[in-house]
């Protein structure tokens, strides 16, 4: 087994959490684990990326090299496109669909979902939405990382594990509201994976 | 044996602790600071009571962790490559001086310069001063090497730095930890009462100690572990790894390699494997992150021998962080082709945070500086950095810690009118106090603005050694108390700061305006917890 994931969004949407349950995860199952986070500067609104790696032999590089990985999985739609030179020409994209504007030269939306769309392999998915109708907004990155869930070769069970890990402080409801949030945005992507295959 | 998921800073925090460390020291940094807040938020750290609190820089931090080392006891201090400037002072003389508790010094360069001002090279430190300088490849020699590295200290007789860079700093992996973590050190004075009085008489004899010591420093390389020949068939090629650079050249051979390798985590160099090296080989190519120290001393000034490859001559980038691609173009293997998107990318900097006090402060400057036009304002390290760029492009420099104030004093000495500094709370108690008192000293016409949000704010919301003291600071410097104004910076207060200013810049003399409010990310924390 051998995954590489490029992580991205803008500094402060807490991409570290869709990292911390794979890390979880891969952990459970005895499998090697590089993770490259973005600290410091770029925290502060800019565009940040996390480069995960699984695998079942021993990891050297804490970077991806270009054309490896197998998915680039963003919070945030223009910054999906950012890293599609690490893109092997098998990957996929798994992206959010609601922008993030803190810039004055942001694409204009229409523009950007059709690139997007373009792409040979993509779940594009308004995970703000998918959320939202599971109780919160906030749970987007759940969502997210269930979009990606079907493509990442790791048990289910783990990755549910995973996620009452890392929201075990926060009570009952707010890891229902997450697993749901993660259900919800699996059964979304499956569904179009299915019809790419 | 435990295993912990750490980042490359935890892993040395934990190291450090495990190697029976009474302390740390440290101002924070990007990408250093995590080692300190790892043993700040440590259970056996805490239980153990290590220090922990935060200094005010990075040369008050080492001349506290060289008290700690006088009496006895182990200790890291740590910082990131810029701060090692700060503390050059004690940092040079206390290889002379020698140690008596372990010492390490950890240092994390940001080669890219992801969040600093430049990409120097502390390997230059290391030579510079003449300590053994460990590089670790990956999480684990990481956390070995902080061990390892307290127990040589102490064999040595000298500090052992750590230098690490950005990559590996804030990278996560698997690290085994030992059983059980070793006793702090019992207290102790150093057996000879003149080993840290560096007069001149003694400063020599400590000097000669120094350097009849590089041989041993010398043999400790070259038997290291962490310095290893790894054979290779092809001998057209041998590679020179140093630190995580041997990381990217597996990346690309992850069975055998084809070439020979020495593999360097240990200075100094050590001369045997690369003598060997050099010895079977056409030529080498060498992969470092940072500067091109190795390829430097390999080569020498006449390159006379065989070729040498890598930074210097253009083989490898001269600048910026290595990675696995770069790498492979060196080694001219081949890449498949990859995917680009048609469409133009914006890019996306950092900018100032929704609601941060910064926005008040750096719009009523602009309203009052838009009379006097461009080049008025001198500013420093910190969040407030980024009032340089669109929509304020509020502020004409950011050289190092403490800069803006001085730098204002000096243009005002030329003439400059008006003078203006922009300089966040931490920044002024780490290096801005001393510059405020040559200003008032010569009653230099400045307007120096503190932007207090009561926070180390950049690194991620430290305590601040400034908090509830800045007026009291720049009245004891001598600031007049009526040209000391406070005021919260609020979208409400924006008349009231431009008449300040305006009044301020209008009295000859050293002014201080102190725009006061939370940072936005720490009050969000605090809430939260």
């Amino acid at each position: 087994m051998k995954c590489d994931i490029v992580l991205a969004g803008v500094g402060g949407q807490g991409i570290l959490s869709i990292a911390t349950v794979l890390g979880y995860a891969a952990v459970e199952n005895n499998l090697y684990l590089k993770q490259a986070e973005t600290h410091g500067m770029s925290q502060r609104g800019g565009a940040v990326q996390s480069y995960l790696r699984l695998s079942d032999q021993p990891i050297y590089s804490d970077l991806i090299p270009s054309g490896e990985a197998q998915l680039v999985l963003s919070v945030e739609p223009l910054e999906s496109l950012r890293y599609l030179t690490f893109l092997s020409p098998e990957g996929y994209v798994i992206t959010n669909t609601t922008p993030f504007v803190n810039i004055p030269d942001y694409p204009e939306p229409e523009e950007l979902l059709d690139s997007i769309h373009k792409l040979p392999r993509v779940v594009a998915i308004d995970a703000e939405n998918v959320a939202k109708t599971e109780g919160n907004a906030r749970a987007s990155n759940m969502v997210m990382l269930g979009a990606a869930s079907p493509l990442i070769d790791l048990p289910l069970q783990s990755l549910e594990q995973g996620i009452r890990e890392i929201f075990f402080q926060k009570g009952k409801d707010i890891i229902e509201l997450n697993l749901r949030a993660f259900h919800a945005g699996r059964a979304f992507a499956e569904q179009i994976l299915n019809r790419l295959k | 044996m435990s295993k912990k998921l750490l980042l490359g800073v935890e892993a040395i925090g934990q190291g450090a602790i495990d190697g029976g460390i009474s302390g740390v020291y440290a101002y924070p940094g990007t990408p250093s600071t995590e080692i300190t807040e790892y043993i700040q938020e440590n259970a056996t750290a805490i239980e153990r009571n290590l220090h922990r609190q935060w200094s005010v820089n990075e040369k008050t931090a080492m001349e506290a962790a060289l008290g700690m080392s006088f009496a006895g006891k182990r200790t890291v201090v740590c910082m990131k490559h810029v701060g090692l400037n700060v503390a050059a002072d004690v940092f040079m003389n206390i290889a002379i001086t020698g140690i008596n508790g372990g010492m390490i010094i950890a240092v994390a360069d940001d080669p890219s310069m992801h969040s600093s001002q430049n990409e120097q090279d502390s390997r230059y430190y290391g030579k510079f001063a003449m300590i053994p300088v460990l590089e670790p490849t990956n999480q684990q020699e990481a956390y070995d090497m902080a061990i390892v590295g307290l127990e040589l200290s102490e064999k040595m007789g000298v500090p052992v730095m750590i230098r690490i860079t950005t990559r590996l700093a804030h990278s996560r992996s698997g690290v085994s930890l030992i059983e059980t973590p070793r006793k702090e050190n019992e207290l102790s004075i150093p057996a000879d009462p003149l080993q840290f009085v560096l007069l001149p008489f003694n400063a020599r004899k400590r000097y000669r100690i120094l350097l009849d010591k590089q041989e041993l420093f010398l043999n400790q390389s070259e038997a290291s572990s962490y310095n290893r020949f790894i054979d290779g068939t092809d001998k057209s090629l041998g590679i020179v790894c140093c630190g995580i650079a041997f990381n990217y050249f597996k990346e690309n051979y992850p069975g055998v390699s084809p070439y020979p390798v020495v593999k360097v985590s240990q200075y100094p160099l050590p001369e045997k494997l690369l003598k060997r090296l050099e010895s079977q080989v056409a030529e080498i190519l060498v992969l470092e992150e940072g500067y091109p120290l190795v390829e430097e001393q390999l080569k020498g000034f006449f390159a006379r021998g065989k070729k040498i490859t890598g930074r210097l001559d253009g083989t490898l980038p001269r600048t910026g962080e290595l990675n696995p691609d770069l790498v492979a173009e060196a080694l001219k293997i081949e890449k498949p082709e990859i995917q680009v998107t048609a469409l133009t990318l914006a890019n996306r900097p950092p900018a100032l945070c929704k609601g941060c006090g910064h926005h008040d402060t750096f719009r009523a400057l602009n309203e009052v500086m838009s009379a006097y036009g461009k080049g008025k304002v001198f500013s420093d390290i910190g969040c407030y950095t980024l009032g340089a760029l669109p929509t304020y492009s509020a502020i004409y420099s950011c050289v190092d810690m403490g800069a803006s104030v001085t730098m204002a004093k000096g243009a005002a000495d030329a003439g400059l009118f008006p003078s203006v500094a922009v300089i966040g709370d931490s920044t002024f108690t780490h290096s801005g106090i001393t510059g405020l008192l040559d200003a008032v000293n010569e009653q230099s016409n400045i307007v120096v603005i503190i932007g207090d949000n009561e926070s180390i704010s950049m690194t991620g919301g430290q305590d601040s050694s400034a908090y509830g003291r800045i007026e009291a600071i720049c009245e004891g410097v001598g600031v007049s108390p009526d040209h000391i104004h406070v005021l919260e910076s609020l979208p409400k207060n924006h008349e009231k700061l431009v008449s300040l200013l305006r009044q301020e810049i209008d009295y000859h003399g050293v002014s201080v305006i102190v725009p006061r409010r939370e940072c936005i990310q720490k009050l969000a924390r605090r809430k939260r917890s």
